[in-house]
């Protein structure tokens, strides 16, 4: 009897534990909120996704000052890798919390979690701050007038081109309209050159050409009346499709991309940093990724915006791109806008440019960029006339992955320009 | 008159006679209250952990795929009923998905189980360096599956590959192909890399059970004047049957439930036609959030796993099953 009595214990023991085991992870995010006072110690969890140098460390100082000039305050410093946070975020949002603050890239999936009420509205305690940041910047955060992030980081896509590759191919002048880029893809052709690297395994690359000549012929306004009316089949759309297709026919590709991924060793930006192939349409990180999977083009590397279509609606200044940002959310304590508004101000945000790692967020902040590559996209986006969001974040995730997803299968062969419109339209409006 | 039950009392036995009618009705009682608590007490945790982390699952992911719901917001509100499942058997995609898991399973019957039965006949046979062979066909197993299709997607990479170089230098240019890169060959080599992940599981699995027949049987065959075929025909065949229909059953639901491979070499593509079932409920549900759908995706393959497993138990390992200790190992 004794024994079995014993057992009792250990079975209701290893209970507790396993019940504890658990509590102890839903409780994580509410030790953080409630308090409030002065002189209570305040714990503000902070997932970012700055795993690696220079701003890994950069955030572990920066904490530290920050924490030794609020001796209540503890900032829990989160960083988790790209992807990992992406899912990891997704599981903790799905149980209806979110970490105090947390990197979001604002669009269609903070739009979800605005209406599921777990982002906290920044527009009247932040409004005096949220003035300094550039309106394309901002642009991602905000809805119906209000804002819901603070952006750290902006970028835009174009075309990153091996300058040695162009000349051998007898192109003085970077394209400037879609019909000189056919030409100059033509020309690389004929001199045994591959024109475009693209990563075909990931479908985000090849949805970059889509959204830009849907921008340049329909123009902003119609990309976003588009989501509104969850129709995409108007004629300028289907022209984006032809309009791209006419650049499959040529095959530009290299060989075998529909099964290269993008940042591997035999992939898009490895093919690019080999000299193997001319050019690739790539967002601000291009040069550095180029030169981690490959050898690097230094000097032989070169930036054109994406050209503009004869009679289209857009203008070729219009930026197409996206950045990162913080969110705050709703239960998260003042401490934690305390610490966004540490982190975001004019000072630290310089710092933090000036490691390289990131692109001016802040009104006539261009000019602390010293990378040349990285100078000329910010160059770009301070004259930008307009701005668009990455499609594949500024809809909802169904949308912007069927965008993804159609804009692939064209490239691939299999679907029409007239069906892509039709894909992108039903997913929209069954959301 | 028979032995009397071993859990009976001797009705002779010699009680005290102040206990006499009394006694072993409650002491009977509380020995069996006393075990009743001990099964409870084994059971109990795993019932639990059984309960929470198998079967409320299943329960909520059945309940939220009767729900369009992108997982936010707390509980799922907006009840479609079996759209979702009207849906996935209308989409192109999915219905995709059934055909190449199909090709796969077939595949792996056809070619890669007796291609694992030749090689554990032949690894049986006396030879030197006989466990060295055993070690490097079962090596590739203990590779975790990512490490396998990264290791393959350098391998199979049309530019650069190993594969490619190698037919290059030996003169057979004309092999050469695009592997993971093509929508015509990404399923042939997908089937040729879990070939090379899974054969020298099911060959230790034959081997086993090839080791477990007496030496006897064979040669009074041999002594009866059957060959070498005749023999494995029809002795070692047959004695190998347990062992063989256990490793069609693991490869089948291994094929159903196939994911982090496919995910790695190709991600589903190109243009979905590597795409697998797990894969297209990952899509849904973690790209796309669509929490619903991608639910009903996983009750689908849920129902098609259990319903085999079940069919196949009763119908075909019923004797296996019998009285025999089959441990199921997990095959992922």
């Amino acid at each position: 009897m004794s024994l079995s009595r014993r057992s009792v214990v250990v079975v209701a023991a290893a209970a507790a534990l396993l019940a504890g085991g658990c509590g102890g992870q839903s409780n994580s995010g509410s030790t953080a909120t409630g308090t409030g006072g002065a002189a209570e110690k305040v714990t503000v969890e902070w997932w970012n996704i700055s795993t690696t140098e220079p701003l890994k460390s950069f955030w572990v100082k920066k904490v530290k000052e920050y924490q030794d000039a609020h001796p209540n305050v503890t900032i829990k410093n989160v960083p988790i890798e790209n992807e990992a946070f992406k899912a990891k975020l997704t599981t903790v949002t799905q149980s209806g919390k979110t970490p105090d603050l947390f990197t979001t890239w604002g669009g269609g999936v903070l739009k979800q979690q605005i209406d599921a009420g777990l982002v906290k509205d920044l527009s009247s305690e932040a409004a005096t701050w949220i003035a300094d940041f550039t309106p394309a910047a901002l642009q991602a955060y905000q809805f119906d007038q209000k804002t819901y992030g603070i952006p750290h980081d902006i970028g835009m896509v174009g075309f990153w081109y091996n300058k040695e590759l162009f000349e051998k191919a007898g192109i003085t002048t970077p394209p400037a309209t879609w019909t000189e880029f056919l030409d100059a893809v033509k020309k690389l052709k004929a001199a045994g050159v591959t024109p475009i690297a693209l990563a075909g395994k990931e479908k985000w690359p090849g949805h970059y050409y889509w959204a830009y000549l849907a921008m340049r012929i329909a123009g902003l306004d119609a990309l976003k009346q588009a989501a509104v009316d969850d129709d995409f089949t108007k004629p300028d759309f289907i022209a984006a499709g032809q309009k791209l297709k006419e650049l499959v026919d040529l095959q530009p590709f290299q060989k075998g991309f529909l099964g290269a991924g993008y940042g591997t060793s035999d992939g898009q930006a490895a093919a690019m940093g080999n000299g193997k192939a001319a050019m690739e349409l790539m967002g601000q990180w291009a040069p550095s990724v180029q030169s981690d999977v490959g050898k690097g083009l230094g000097d032989k590397l070169g930036f054109f915006p994406f050209p503009a279509v004869e009679g289209g609606k857009g203008s070729i200044s219009d930026a197409f791109g996206g950045g990162g940002g913080y969110s705050v959310g709703v239960n998260a304590p003042p401490a934690a806008l305390d610490f966004l508004k540490f982190i975001s101000s004019k000072e630290i945000h310089k710092q933090e440019v000036e490691t390289g790692a990131v692109l001016p967020v802040l009104k006539g902040e261009e000019g602390v960029v010293k990378d040349p590559n990285l100078s000329v996209v910010a160059k770009q986006l301070a004259s930008a006339t307009g701005f668009q969001l990455y499609l594949d974040q500024a809809y909802p995730p169904a949308v912007g992955q069927e965008v993804n997803d159609s804009v692939a299968a064209l490239i691939a062969g299999s679907k029409t320009p007239e069906q892509v419109s039709q894909a992108i339209t039903e997913t929209a409006k069954s959301e | 008159m028979t032995r009397p039950a071993l859990t009976d009392r001797p009705p002779a036995a010699p009680d005290p006679p102040r206990r006499a009618g009394r006694a072993s009705g409650p002491s009977r009682r509380r020995r069996r209250l006393g075990v009743l608590v001990t099964i409870t007490l084994f059971v109990l945790p795993a019932l639990v952990l059984f309960t929470l982390l198998v079967l409320a699952p299943i329960a909520l992911a059945a309940y939220t795929s009767l729900f369009k719901w992108n997982g936010l917001g707390g509980l799922p509100q907006n009840w479609i009923g079996l759209d979702n499942y009207t849906r996935m058997f209308a989409d192109e995609v999915f219905l995709g998905d059934l055909r190449r898991g199909g090709l796969l399973i077939v595949l792996s019957l056809v070619i890669q189980l007796p291609l694992s039965l030749g090689l554990a006949m032949l690894l049986n046979q006396k030879m030197r360096g006989r466990a060295f062979y055993r070690l490097v066909f079962f090596a590739p197993y203990v590779l975790s599956e990512v490490i396998t299709g990264v290791l393959f997607t350098m391998i199979l990479s049309p530019e650069a590959g190993l594969a490619n170089q190698i037919l290059g230098t030996v003169g057979l240019s004309g092999l050469q192909s695009s592997w993971l890169a093509e929508p015509d060959t990404v399923m042939m080599s997908l089937f040729l890399v879990m070939t090379w992940k899974y054969f020298g599981f099911h060959m230790i699995l034959y081997l086993a059970g090839r080791q477990g027949i007496p030496k006897e049987l064979g040669e009074a065959a041999a002594i009866d004047g059957a060959g070498p075929w005749k023999q494995f025909r029809h002795v070692t065949l047959p004695l190998l049957g347990p062992t063989i229909r256990i490793s069609v059953f693991l490869s089948v639901i291994g094929a159903i439930q196939l994911f982090d491979l496919v995910w790695v070499l190709t991600a589903g593509g190109p243009i979905h036609s590597s795409e697998t079932m797990a894969v297209t409920m990952f899509q849904f549900g973690f790209k796309r959030s669509q929490i619903g759908y991608a639910s009903a995706i996983s009750v689908v393959m849920f129902l098609i796993s259990l319903i085999f497993a079940l069919a196949y138990q009763r119908f075909v390992m019923r004797r296996d099953t019998q009285g025999a200790i089959t441990t199921m190992g997990d095959q992922r």
